[in-house]
């Protein structure tokens, strides 16, 4: 079986599934953030009045923080007092960052685990092994009353990938340049493993780069290697043993893609979808006015050092803000410790608080008409991050601090 | 048998263009959600569409968040359906929880045009484009989940099966 037929099998109670069959699934974690709120109207009008498992619940502010108007706070209000009359135990109150970072930083993101959320970048947490699955409000009310799910198992696209990077060329630039190869729906409805030699030297942040982006094509669950990286991390964040799963040597697969990363170059998604990717050289001298560094693609520490980088000792544009966003505040310590933040702060960039900032278009940050932002985040479709009339282009940190200085859209050397 | 006028839309209408992220915040009022559906890039649609019209989108429909409030504003704003070549897997899930009828029909958009009437059998899953006579056939979905759909969604489902 594969990865996520073996997952699914253990968690609908059974030997052996196969792709196509429609499984009841017992949830190990369920996870929302601002949108418990339409959880939990759902959930009263069930009728019932405890939760399945307080314990299992995982509730976090990110989308919204801190309220950017009295809607947002009455939300939040609403959300806490919920929280303390059921008891969740997993309970983090804006502080901590975004949920796709907090939740293995908690220890949350478990291998071999059935993980659903209320957010479609839940396929992150498959960069630990866990079946984790996007689902809407409603879905997770229905979590909350019984704990248990329908699941149709996936079929699974196996990708190799081997290869050594080029500088300032990482695990962003690959997988734009899959989403370009496979399209937004090149992996509708199914399960992608990620595995080869060049998954096995990648760093846990850069897998979940990997696992947060095939939502982009489509995927319900995105998985990278298990292995002794994977191991030591849950470990270190989690006090109850967790043990290595592999997909058995005889799986078998939709299709199987190899992807060679030697020559590739810096890629970059133009507006207004995610697939319409072209190498950064074709796109070069496009003017910017806004920078985004952050996300819960590319918000942590590693990022931050290789956009810090770039900018040491140099100044962001005169006509361009950067914003810069720490995944967590974790990671935002740690910026701050290795001196990245100042580094960030001397070239003229903006320091925001950890959380989802305005990659969603909510608030901090949100473009006017005839507007360019270049970010690391993972969407650009039309009015995400402000109006319709304005333009996102997705790329890595690199290219994006390269970006920021210069003005306009180009690599980074 | 759901009679409705179509809206077309092309491929890959994401959830941010079908329910703007800026409104979000609006998390009560299904009502007033209804009001924004499809704004910011096709405003004629609040304008002009009328409650039980259907949506006919190209493949990958909905794709993007997992906001259901992409499927509650259609819902609440009247839509009686939703066809689609393919949908993206939340959104499909969305609109069976939130009991609104939602079909896959591969060739639809070659076969229907902006404003056309369709006859739609929801439980074989026969098409008639009532306006040009053309028939087609959508994959019927599996008996637990027109049960769902049927008692209006998963939270009357949840609260029927509660009791029992
Ligand atoms: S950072 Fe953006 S993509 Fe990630 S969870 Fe927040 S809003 Fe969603």
């Amino acid at each position: 079986m594969t990865l996520a037929e073996k997952i699914l099998a253990r968690a609908g109670g059974k030997k052996i599934v196969t792709p196509g069959e429609i499984v009841t699934a017992k949830v190990d974690v369920a996870m929302s953030h601002e949108n418990a709120d339409v959880v939990l109207k759902a959930f009263r009008e069930i009728g019932l009045k405890k939760v399945w498992a307080p314990e299992r619940i995982v509730i976090i502010f990110d989308h919204r923080i801190p309220a950017e108007s009295e809607r947002t706070a009455a939300t939040h209000k609403r959300v806490r007092e919920f929280v303390a009359e059921q008891g969740i135990t997993h309970f983090y109150d804006m502080k901590l960052g975004i949920c796709h970072q907090v939740l293995p930083e908690k220890g949350h993101s478990i291998p071999g685990q059935l993980l659903v959320g209320t957010d479609s970048h839940t396929t992150t947490h498959g960069a630990f092994g866990t079946f984790a699955a996007g689902i809407g409000g409603t879905e997770m009310a229905g979590v909350w009353a019984t704990g248990e799910i329908w699941l149709r198992v996936p079929e699974t696209i196996k990708i190799i990938v081997s290869g050594k990077f080029k500088k300032n060329v990482s695990a962003k630039d690959l997988i734009l340049y899959i989403i370009w190869k496979l399209g937004c729906d090149g992996a509708d409805y199914k399960s992608v493993e990620f595995c080869g030699p060049t998954m096995d030297d990648m760093t846990i942040a850069s897998r979940m780069v990997l696992s947060n982006l095939s939502m982009e094509m489509g995927a319900k669950v995105a998985f990278c290697p298990v292995d002794k990286k994977t191991i030591e991390y849950v470990s270190s964040r989690n006090k109850n043993k967790v043990e290595i799963i592999k997909p058995d040597a005889d799986a078998s697969y939709e299709k199987i893609l190899e992807f060679d990363v030697s020559e590739l170059e810096p890629q970059v998604a133009c507006p207004h979808a995610v697939d319409n990717v072209k190498p950064v050289k074709e796109v070069k001298g496009i003017k910017i006015h806004q920078a985004l560094l952050g996300s819960c693609t590319n918000g942590r520490l590693e990022d931050l050092a290789s956009a810090a980088k770039i900018l040491e000792n140099k100044k962001v544009a005169e006509s361009v803000r950067m914003l810069v966003i720490p995944a967590s505040r974790e990671i935002y310590l740690e910026a701050m410790k290795a001196g990245y933040l100042e580094t960030f702060i001397k070239a003229g960039a903006l320091i925001l608080n950890p959380g989802c900032g305005p990659c969603l278009g909510g608030h901090q940050g949100l473009l006017a008409a005839g507007e360019v932002c270049i970010s690391t985040t993972n969407r650009n479709f039309q009015a995400r991050m402000g109006s319709a009339e304005s333009f996102v282009y997705l790329a890595s940190p690199a290219t994006v601090a390269a970006s920021a200085i210069k003005g306009e859209i180009t690599e980074a050397l | 048998m759901i009679k409705g006028k179509v809206w077309k839309f092309g491929d890959d209408v994401n959830t941010d263009v079908i329910y703007p992220g800026k409104y979000l915040s609006i998390t009560a009022d299904p009502v007033e959600m209804a009001k924004h559906s499809f704004e910011t890039v096709y405003p004629n649609f609040i304008k002009e569409a009328k409650p039980g019209d259907i949506v006919v989108g190209g493949k990958f429909f909905g794709c993007g968040s997992s906001r259901e409030q992409a499927v509650t504003c259609l819902k609440h704003f009247g839509i009686k359906a939703i066809i689609a070549e393919s949908f993206a897997r939340i959104y499909y899930r969305n609109a069976i929880n939130l009991g609104l009828p939602i079909l896959v029909c591969k060739g639809i958009s070659s076969k229907v045009n902006q404003g056309d009437i369709v006859d739609i059998e929801f439980e074989t899953g026969k098409i008639k484009n009532t306006t040009t006579g053309e028939e087609m056939q959508a994959t019927p979905l599996p008996a637990f989940i027109m049960e769902i759909i049927n008692t209006g969604g998963l939270i009357p489902y949840l609260r029927q099966t509660a009791k029992k």
